[in-house]
C-alpha cells in the first residue's frame, strides 16, 4: 500500500539507515577481490582482433565501461545522444551492413523505451546486435525509473533473442567474447565499475547456453543467476556451518535455458529447489525453471527468491537488498525457514 | 554481370514505368480484392523514378554491396514496392497472383525475411528513418560510395522516433542519406493534417539539419530533378524530399473516393480501374 507523500516515511525496524549511493556506483562487493570495467576492456581486446566490432551508446558510456572502447576506437564508436529509439534502429542499421555492434544503455531504457525497436528492427531479423545493459534488476537505490526489475520478463518473450546475465567480471570477460561470437541478437546484463572477481577461483568457463554446477549438496539445490550466484554461494558457505548441505546450479544464459542441466539437478530427490535471481519473481528465471520441471513431471519443493511484484523503494542498496530478500543474509534467513 | 543502372539507357519513358507500376499494382490488389491500392497508384510516380533513374542496382543480384539501399518503413505499401520491383526485372511477374497469401513471398506487409530487394522488416511506423541512420553510418564507415534512400509516410512524422533519427542524422552529417516521403494526406482516421499536422514541413526540416526540397510527387520531372539534387547536393547534410501526391492516380473514379486508406473496390471494378489506366496510358 502506497503512503500519502505528505506522511513522512517511518525508519522500518532493524534498518541500517545507510544513504542511497551514487546510481553509477559499483554493486557492492563486501571484501571480495573485484576488477575494474571488464566488459570494456574486454570489447578492446576483441576489437583488436576484429575490426567488424563497433560501439554505440545513447549517452552513457561512461556508467555502461564502455568508455574504454570509445577511447581505444573513436571511428568505430558512435555517441547516439539520449536517443534510445535511434540508437537501437541505428544499431540494426550497422549490423545490416556487416557489423558486429555492441549498444548499451541502461536496462530500463533498453527494455521499455526501446523494446519495439528490437523486436522489430533488431530481434524480427535476427541481427548481430549485443545490448548490453547496465542496472539490471536491483542494482540502483534510485528507485523504478532506473530500476529494471522486469527486463528478463520483457525480453524473455522475444524470439530469436539470446539473454545473459553474468555474475562476475570473470564471466563478464567471457561472456563478452562468447556472445561476439553468436550469431544473432543478444541482451546482456551487466555489472558494471569495480566488479566482483570471484569465478575464477571455481575455475569457471562460461559457455553460451550452458549452466554449472559450481558445488554440490544434499539438501538444498539454488538455481541461480546474475549477480545471486555470488549471493547464494556465500550463503551456502554459511548455511553448511548449521549442516544445511547447499548445491549451486549457476545459470548466466537465460535464454535458450539449459533445461536439460536444470532438471538433472533439480530431479535429484530430497532436495528443496530455491531458485535466486535479481529480477521480480514475475516472468524470470524462476518461472522458466518451474515450466520446465513441471513440463517434465519434476516436481521437488520449489521456492523462489527475487524481488516483489511491486515499484520497489528508493534508497540504499544493502537496505533494499535486505528489505527484498537478495542479501546473504535474507537469503540464509529465507532457507532456515523453508526448511523448518 | 549486369550494370549497376540497368534502365537508365532504357527507351521506356519513366511515365510508361509509372504506367506499368500502377497496372501491377491493380492486379495484386485485385487478389485481395481491397487494400492499399490508393498508396500504390498515388507513389508509382516517386517509385518510377526511384527505380528507373536514381538507384543503382542489380536486377540480378539485390544484396550486389555496390547498390544503393532503398529502405521501406511503410510496410503496407509493400505493394507498390513490389509492383516496381517486377518492373525492374527483381521479382518475377508471375509471383504477382500470390501478394497476400498464404506461404507467398510477398506478404501484404513488407519483410526482410520474405522478398528479395526488400532490405528491411518495416510496419512499425517510425522505425526506417533510425535503421536508415545507422545504414548511413555504416557505409561511410566502409567507404562505400551508396547511398540510402528511405522512403516514409507523412502519417509517419507523428512517431517521436522519426524526430530522433532527423537529429541524428543531421548531428552526424550524413550526406550519403536521402528520405522521401509520399505525402498524400491519408491516414487510417482520416487526412493526416487533421490527424496530427507535422506543418511547416521545409522549414521543421531544415530547422532539423536537412536539405530539403518540396515537390508535387506526381510530376515525374519534378521528382527526377529533386531526387538529381538530393543526390547532387555537396552539402555535409542528410537530404529530403517531400513529395506530395495524390491518391489512387491515374484511376479518376478511385481518386474521387474520401476514405482511401485501405479502399474497398467492387469486384467488377478492378477490370474499369485497368481501363482507366490503360485510357491514360502515356503515348
Amino acid at each position: 500500500m502506497r503512503r500519502s507523500k505528505y506522511e513522512a516515511r517511518p525508519p522500518q525496524a532493524g534498518g541500517p539507515g545507510l544513504k542511497t549511493s551514487a546510481m553509477i556506483a559499483s554493486l557492492g562487493t563486501e571484501g571480495l577481490p573485484t576488477k575494474p570495467a571488464p566488459f570494456g576492456h574486454t570489447l578492446c581486446e576483441l576489437a583488436r582482433q576484429r575490426d567488424d566490432i563497433v560501439g554505440m551508446t545513447a549517452d552513457l558510456s561512461k556508467y555502461t565501461d564502455l568508455y574504454p572502447f570509445a577511447e581505444a576506437f573513436p571511428d568505430r564508436f558512435f555517441q547516439m545522444g539520449m536517443a534510445e529509439q535511434v540508437l537501437f534502429s541505428a544499431a540494426a542499421g550497422m549490423a545490416r551492413e556487416g557489423f558486429t555492434v555492441f549498444a548499451t544503455t541502461y536496462a530500463v531504457f533498453a527494455s521499455r523505451r526501446a523494446y519495439d525497436f528490437i523486436c522489430m528492427a533488431i530481434a524480427e531479423e535476427s541481427l548481430n546486435v549485443k545490448i548490453v545493459a547496465a542496472l539490471p534488476g536491483l542494482t540502483t537505490g534510485y528507485g523504478p525509473s532506473h530500476q529494471a526489475t522486469e527486463d528478463l520478463a520483457i525480453f524473455r518473450g522475444l524470439p530469436n533473442l539470446t539473454i545473459v546475465d553474468p555474475c562476475d567480471a570473470t564471466e563478464i570477460e567471457q561472456a563478452t567474447a562468447a556472445i561476439a561470437d553468436h550469431q544473432g541478437p543478444v541482451y546482456m546484463r551487466l555489472l558494471r565499475g569495480n566488479v566482483a572477481n570471484v569465478l575464477a577461483d571455481y575455475g569457471y568457463r562460461f559457455e553460451l547456453g550452458k549452466a554449472k554446477l559450481l558445488r554440490d549438496g544434499g539438501d538444498v539445490l539454488f538455481v541461480s543467476t546474475g549477480f545471486m550466484t555470488l549471493r547464494v554461494l556465500e550463503a551456502a558457505k554459511r548455511l553448511a556451518k548449521d549442516s544445511v548441505d547447499c548445491a549451486v546450479l549457476h545459470v548466466p544464459t537465460i535464454k535458450p535455458l539449459d533445461t536439460a542441466a536444470i532438471v538433472e539437478a533439480a530431479g535429484r530427490p530430497g532436495r528443496l529447489v530455491v531458485v535466486a535471481e535479481n529480477h521480480t519473481v514475475v516472468g524470470g528465471l524462476g518461472e522458466g525453471v518451474a515450466r520446465t520441471l513441471l513440463t517434465e513431471g519434476v516436481t521437488p519443493r520449489f521456492r523462489q527468491i527475487g524481488l516483489p511484484d511491486a515499484f520497489l523503494d528508493a534508497g540504499a542498496l544493502p537496505t533494499l537488498h535486505d528489505r527484498y530478500g537478495l542479501s546473504v543474509d535474507a537469503v540464509c534467513a529465507s532457507v532456515r525457514a523453508w526448511l523448518d | 554481370m549486369s550494370s549497376a543502372s540497368p534502365h537508365r539507357q532504357s527507351n521506356v519513358s519513366l511515365e510508361e514505368r509509372a504506367y506499368r507500376i500502377r497496372r501491377y499494382a491493380v492486379r495484386m490488389g485485385e487478389v485481395q480484392g481491397q487494400g492499399y491500392v490508393g498508396q500504390a497508384l498515388g507513389v508509382a510516380d516517386v517509385l518510377a523514378v526511384a527505380y528507373f533513374h536514381a538507384l543503382r542496382y542489380r536486377p540480378d543480384e539485390p544484396e550486389w554491396d555496390g547498390r544503393d539501399r532503398f529502405y521501406l518503413s511503410i510496410g503496407h505499401y509493400a505493394i507498390a514496392l513490389y509492383a516496381a520491383m517486377i518492373e525492374a526485372g527483381i521479382l518475377p511477374e508471375n509471383e504477382l497472383e500470390s501478394y497476400g497469401g498464404d506461404d507467398s513471398r510477398l506478404p501484404m506487409s513488407g519483410m526482410a525475411a520474405y522478398t528479395p530487394g526488400m532490405e528491411i522488416t518495416g510496419g512499425s511506423l517510425g522505425q526506417g528513418l533510425g535503421i536508415a541512420v545507422g545504414g548511413a553510418l555504416a557505409l561511410r564507415l566502409k567507404g562505400s560510395q551508396s547511398f540510402i534512400y528511405n522512403m516514409l509516410s507523412d502519417g509517419e512524422l507523428g512517431e517521436g522516433s522519426t524526430w530522433e533519427a532527423a537529429q541524428s542524422a543531421a548531428h552526424h552529417g550524413l550526406d550519403n542519406l536521402i528520405a522521401i516521403v509520399d505525402f498524400n494526406n491519408q491516414q487510417a482516421d482520416g487526412p493526416s493534417t487533421q490527424m496530427l499536422s507535422a506543418e511547416p514541413l521545409e522549414a521543421k526540416w531544415a530547422a532539423f539539419g536537412w536539405h530539403c526540397q518540396r515537390v508535387d510527387g506526381n510530376d515525374i520531372e519534378a521528382v527526377r530533378a529533386a531526387f538529381d539534387a538530393a543526390r547532387a547536393c555537396r552539402e555535409k547534410k542528410p537530404r529530403i524530399v517531400i513529395c506530395d501526391t495524390r491518391m489512387c492516380k491515374g484511376v479518376p473514379f478511385l481518386e474521387a473516393r474520401d476514405k482511401t486508406h485501405f479502399i474497398r473496390v467492387e469486384p467488377d471494378e478492378w477490370a474499369l480501374a485497368l481501363q482507366a489506366l490503360d485510357e491514360g496510358k502515356p503515348r
